[in-house]
């Protein structure tokens, strides 16, 4: 398969621009010329560069397939004006997609613009003007900055104005571009001088014929070479005649095109259409471009002052978009970068609301949104989003004085970001994007800059006493060090936020390695644009539910991560016995209960209860989130805690001075021995045994990690130690139905649920003081424990009570031996329902292990071989087991 | 005309694997990176892998030969990071001449090495020329988007540094690779072209730029079009991309760029897309699958593996290679 050889001209901006025969002529904008535009050089000199681009963006967007720039003027530092105003066409996507033409009759500032460009430009221009050597220098340069090139018909002796002259010229220059310097001869271009015409001298009438027949000789004579002019010259003698010289203009290109040239520098708003002409307008200016009478140009004269004044109107764009509602102008600005109307429209959204925050947190961080949205799915690319970072930069400024007017004229920062590319990554420019994008919104940035170690991070942190701490890598051994650079900072008790970035970061790693490690808030950024928005959440005075939210949220993605990824990794029930938590019985402290055997409460006294509550899980109940008893004080949801923690107390010192509910407890302690490795046998009476069956852990555990079951806390029959446990049932929840109804009648559905409420806490409340009372008195091995309230909530006890239905113990079935072992609905009357939950509601069963090594565990999944051996064991078929167990049999 | 350009009409040529996938399994500790001679250097050396070919040489060899032997025709010198810019992140600006003149020499010797043993097989050294860590088209400071952190002068300068020891120490051809700013290609190009003039040598070039994202454009913001066209002017051996996207995401690129060009091709892409470890760990019986549309396709001349490939990658690469015929152009050299 062979290809043919492309020979057209092709040039480059951010995207390519090929001229092929079937190309259109092509357009090159001119309004980005100081020689020609008063405007631009004015704004140039000025320095109002942000101006100056808007011109060349209307270029662009005026249809303008390449860019002009030129900045050849006396005053100016040419190579300054040229570098600086290429550099920011660099940074505007919309204007930087079409190739740049670079302008100037002085070889430094063509150097300097071709060293500033990344696509394929044009160079404007190169003649024989100063001979062969400087032509040939200058065209090899040109060749290895890799742009196209036009050359005027221009030699030593002067500029070609004849027909001769201009294909001679060319001829020569053709020919040392293609055999001396190897030019691609599709990468020439020519011009061969467009002259006024109509100037009323007689060596001028040929002006316009001589370019035509020039042109068509290059394109037939000089293969793959091209042919450009600059148009409006070419009208130069009926300036102030609008209506004239847009005609002349229009003819002259439409004939310039029919001769071949397919470039040329045209002013689009001078440019009439050309079957929009009128008629006898246009057929006395083909017979000046022609020369077709000796008096072409005195008819021309004298009809053009019929025309006079005729001045069509300046037809700039119509901005449709600035129609539109508010909002949509707002994200348009943003999504475009355009901030020729933002502040009117910032302005105006500050009228409309109540706070001048609140256009930042409301149409500004909606606007952002879509910028972060467009450019995570590809529709936006890094430059743009860098533009709309700009626009907001902007009108965030715009805010400042009103927001800071507010604040009682004091200045000051959002809030003070710590941002580092961590340690052996030199990546920054994710980071430093994210810096800018901060900045912009009022944000004091330490920027720590590149491989910065982590003792660099936590000093700085803690010296500055900074917000939010974010970190950026690329590569992948940045993240190992992000998560050491967060545990050194729970290892100095930091706890500001840290946010995480950069290409290799995922929501994944952050949620599975690092968010673990670190107590405060851990976020995952993807893009510059989101952190606007997530810092501005994080900074937030109602943070609270952000943080909690983010938490839970990352906590359930690294859940089904981690359960995604554990499926393979299991060990046999025979395996994970052979790993079973190892005590050792010679030296294990086992203490004989004080008193063997079942004891019961009838009636007990209710009020000894208060002071065991846990108050943090009745909270929840209601939806509001904290723990107890900050959350009375939180910012959001305290005022409303404080609210239902009063009636709850107004309700509890009711159930206890009119002693509303009933508590009854049933408890056992006896001789165990743990038989079969999982099961443990329990000594009811000295005629009488139970068994007690426990689950294994089967996931694979780290090298030193056990795969615990609760029988693991109980002496092996085989050690021929005698050891013990206990069981219990307490419910506080006699009464509650009863009041819940009267209530309900009352129809004070608050108060029905706040019983049952309250019931439930209570209920836990007694589990917590029996335990104690256990432990201390009729086990005993506790017997000097001293702890508050609040370190039995942490578990900080010896021993533990765990409860089927729970993560250690998730078998409900045992609840059915519980009940044989003490008796349970036969002593207090607590009953068990058809799915094994206890009645009344509010009650708790569970097991006590007094072994000082005991703890609590999650079960998390087993696999069928466990099930079947269960099954076995109950004396169930192997389908009830599962019904059972479903919820903890690995798929 | 030019040996491998011969070559190339007749075989599809396999290009090595990654480097820094290779050298992270060796686990260098600061003081492996460090070796005897910068014992007491002051800054921080450790991931400076380009030093290794100093302190550490005989595992930069064992890793070329490990790819030779894969079936590789075309190592990598392990000078990704060799120019002053990129250098002076750790103080080392005055080594790049050294860097880049023993890292071809290692490299050459591996591959002379293996040409003699199968002379039917000749085994090429290309130098590898990075992008640096500064962009000569981007602004690193949104506030002021005119400024650069780098010019096209000191590109030059720096780039002209790293290929004449490169081209001392004997690689056969030179790689500018992974181009996220064409800017920077482009001087590194202006300077090969300098030191071909005043050399009079005539050294094949490849270029391979890297594709960044879902929008299908380089860093900088140029499509695959666009990119080709602005390093066109320089008559190179191949053009292609590499890093950033996996064979399966290139593939649509590569085409466009097949279509386009009549420079031989290469792509060297990534063992796919990082996990979310940042890991890659898309299997060499994967990769090859990827690879083979490539050839079945007719897209490619050239063809290695980036960010997370190992031998076991190119020699699945090689097998399926050595199956096809390589893509046919018109060559007028």
């Amino acid at each position: 398969m062979s290809k043919t050889k492309n020979k057209y001209l092709t040039l480059s901006g951010l995207e390519p621009l090929v001229v092929t025969p079937e190309s259109n002529f092509v357009n090159v904008g001119e309004r980005t010329n100081v020689t020609g535009s008063r405007k631009f050089l004015r704004l140039i000199k000025e320095e109002k560069y942000e101006e100056a681009l808007s011109v060349a963006r209307d270029q662009v967007e005026g249809g303008a397939q390449i860019i002009d720039v030129n900045m050849d003027e006396g005053m100016l530092d040419g190579k300054y004006a040229m570098t600086t105003f290429l550099n920011l066409i660099a940074s505007e996507p919309d204007i930087s997609r079409v190739p740049i033409m670079i302008d100037s009759s002085k070889w430094e500032i063509i150097e300097a613009g071709l060293q500033v460009a990344q696509g394929k430009c044009v160079v404007n221009s190169i003649s024989l003007k100063e001979g062969e050597a400087e032509f040939i220098r200058q065209a090899k340069l040109v060749k290895r900055y890799g742009a196209a090139v036009i050359v005027m018909a221009f030699d030593e002796t002067g500029q070609a104005d004849t027909y001769q002259r201009r294909i001679d010229i060319c001829k020569r220059s053709y020919d040392i571009l293609v055999e001396v310097v190897r030019f691609a001869p599709q990468d020439i271009i020519f011009d061969p001088n467009i002259f006024p015409v109509a100037t009323g001298m007689d060596e001028h009438r040929l002006n316009a014929l001589d370019f035509f027949k020039a042109t068509k000789w290059i394109r037939e004579n000089l293969p793959y070479a091209n042919v450009s002019g600059g148009v409006s010259n070419v009208s130069f003698s009926f300036r102030g005649n609008n209506t004239v010289r847009e005609a002349i203009n229009a003819a002259f290109l439409y004939h310039a095109i029919q001769h071949g040239m397919n470039l040329g520098i045209v002013n689009p708003t001078m440019l009439e259409v050309y079957d929009e002409i009128d008629k006898d307008l246009l057929k006395h200016v083909e017979d000046v471009l022609f020369d077709r009478s000796d008096d072409a140009t005195e008819r021309l004269l004298d009809f053009a002052e019929t025309v006079k004044g005729n001045k069509k109107e300046d037809v700039t764009k119509v901005l449709e978009w600035r129609n539109k509602p508010l909002q949509e102008r707002i994200t348009h600005a943003l999504v475009k970068g355009l901030d020729a109307f933002i502040i009117e429209d910032i302005e105006e959204a500050r009228q409309a609301s109540p706070k001048p925050i609140d256009v930042i947190e409301g149409h500004l961080m909606i606007g952002m949104n879509v910028v972060g949205d467009l450019f995570g799915s590809g529709k936006m690319f890094l430059p743009q989003v860098v533009k709309s970072a700009r626009v907001m930069k902007k009108a965030v400024a715009y805010l400042q004085p009103f927001i800071e007017a507010e604040k009682d004229g004091k200045q000051e920062f959002a809030g003070k970001i710590l941002m580092a590319t961590v340690k052996g990554d030199v990546h920054d420019i994710g980071k430093n994007i994210v810096s800018v994008v901060l900045g912009c919104n009022n944000y004091e940035i330490i920027d720590l800059g590149v491989m910065v170690p982590p003792e660099k991070i936590v000093e700085t942190a803690i010296e500055e006493n900074v917000d939010i701490i974010g970190l950026s890598g690329l590569i992948t051994p940045s993240l190992d060090e992000m998560v050491y650079v967060s545990k050194s900072l729970e290892k100095k008790k930091v706890t500001i936020p840290i946010i995480i970035g950069g290409a290799t970061t995922s929501r994944a790693h952050t949620s599975v390695k690092i968010a673990p490690n670190y107590s405060n808030t851990v976020v995952h950024i993807n893009d510059a644009s989101r952190a606007v928005t997530v810092v501005g959440e994080l900074l937030n005075k109602n943070n609270k539910v952000y943080k909690e939210q983010i938490r839970e949220e990352y906590n359930k993605f690294r859940e089904q991560f981690l359960s995604r990824t554990a499926k393979k990794e299991y060990v046999s029930i025979a395996d994970a016995r052979k790993n079973k938590f190892a005590i050792d019985w010679n030296t294990s402290e086992i203490t004989k209960p004080k008193q063997l055997g079942i004891q019961d409460f009838q009636d007990f006294d209710i009020t000894k209860l208060e002071a065991y509550i846990d108050w943090s899980p009745f909270f929840r109940s209601w939806d509001l989130h904290g723990k107890y008893p900050d959350i009375l004080t939180d910012e959001v949801v305290g005022e409303q805690a404080t609210d239902l923690f009063k009636d709850a107390q107004e309700l509890l010192k009711r159930i206890l001075d009119e002693k509303l509910l009933k508590a009854k407890a049933v408890f056992g302690l006896f001789p165990a021995n743990t038989v079969n490795d999982d099961d443990i046998e329990l000594e009811v009476s000295p005629k009488e045994s139970l068994q007690f069956l426990t689950l294994r852990q089967q996931s694979r555990k780290a090298a030193g990690k056990p795969n615990i079951a609760l029988a693991d806390f109980i002496a092996p029959k085989t050690t021929g130690k005698q050891d013990y446990m206990g069981a219990f049932c307490v419910s506080t929840g006699f009464g509650t139905a009863a009041l819940a109804k009267q209530f309900e009648d009352a129809h004070d559905d608050y108060n029905s649920i706040m019983i049952k409420a309250l019931a439930d806490r209570l209920a836990e409340a007694f589990a917590e003081y029996l335990h104690k009372e256990v432990r201390t008195n009729y086990w005993s091995y506790a017997q000097s424990e001293n702890l508050s309230n609040q370190d039995l909530i942490k578990e900080n006890y010896k021993g533990i009570r765990p409860a089927p239905g729970y993560p250690a113990c998730p078998d409900h079935l045992e609840k059915n031996t519980i009940w044989e072992v003490l008796d349970v609905e036969k002593r207090i009357g607590v009953k068990l329902t058809e799915s094994l939950a206890m009645w009344p509601a509010a009650s708790v069963s569970g097991y006590y292990f007094g072994n000082p090594e005991a703890r609590y565990f999650g079960l998390g999944k087993i696999t069928e071989d466990q099930v079947a051996d269960y099954a076995i064991r109950r004396n169930i078929t192997l389908e009830e087991a599962k019904k059972w167990l479903n919820p903890n049999i690995a798929d | 005309m030019s040996k491998i350009k011969q070559i190339l009409q007749q075989h599809i040529l396999v290009l090595d694997g990654a480097m820094g996938t290779m050298l992270q399994q060796y686990n260098f500790s600061e003081e492996d990176f460090r070796g005897e001679r910068f014992k007491d250097y002051p800054s921080s050396l450790k991931g400076n892998n380009d030093l290794l070919s100093l302190t550490q040489p005989e595992a930069i060899a064992t890793i070329h030969a490990k790819y030779f032997e894969a079936g590789a025709d075309i190592v990598e010198t392990n000078t990704f990071s060799g120019t002053t810019i990129a250098m002076a992140d750790y103080d080392m600006e005055d080594l790049v001449y050294e860097l880049n003149y023993e890292s071809a020499k290692i490299a050459k010797t591996v591959a002379d090495k293996f040409t003699k043993e199968n002379p039917n097989k000749p085994r090429f050294v290309a130098g590898s020329i990075g992008p640096t860590n500064r962009t000569a088209s981007l602004s690193p400071d949104v506030n002021r988007p005119e400024y650069r952190a780098i010019t096209f002068e000191e590109l030059r300068i720096a780039y002209k540094q790293q290929v004449e020891a490169l081209i001392d120490g004997g690689v056969d051809l030179l790689l500018v690779e992974t181009i996220f700013d064409t800017l920077n290609a482009k001087a590194a190009l202006f300077a090969i072209e300098e030191v071909k003039e005043v050399r009079n040598i005539d050294i094949p070039i490849m270029v391979s730029g890297t594709i960044t994202d879902a929008s299908g454009r380089t860093l900088s913001g140029q499509t695959v079009e666009a990119f080709l066209t602005s390093i066109s002017h320089v008559p190179l051996l191949s053009v292609g991309f590499n890093c950033a996207l996996g064979a399966e995401q290139l593939k649509p690129y590569l085409q466009r760029l097949s279509d386009k060009t009549d420079f031989f091709t290469s792509a060297h892409p990534n063992a796919g897309l990082p996990n979310a470890f940042g890991e890659y760990d898309e299997s060499p019986k994967q990769m090859q699958t990827y690879i083979e549309a490539y050839l079945q396709d007719d897209l490619i001349n050239i063809i290695g593996g980036c960010c997370g490939t190992s031998p076991e990658h190119i020699k699945a690469i090689a097998a399926v290679a050595s199956k096809y015929k390589p893509r046919k152009i018109e060559v007028t050299a």
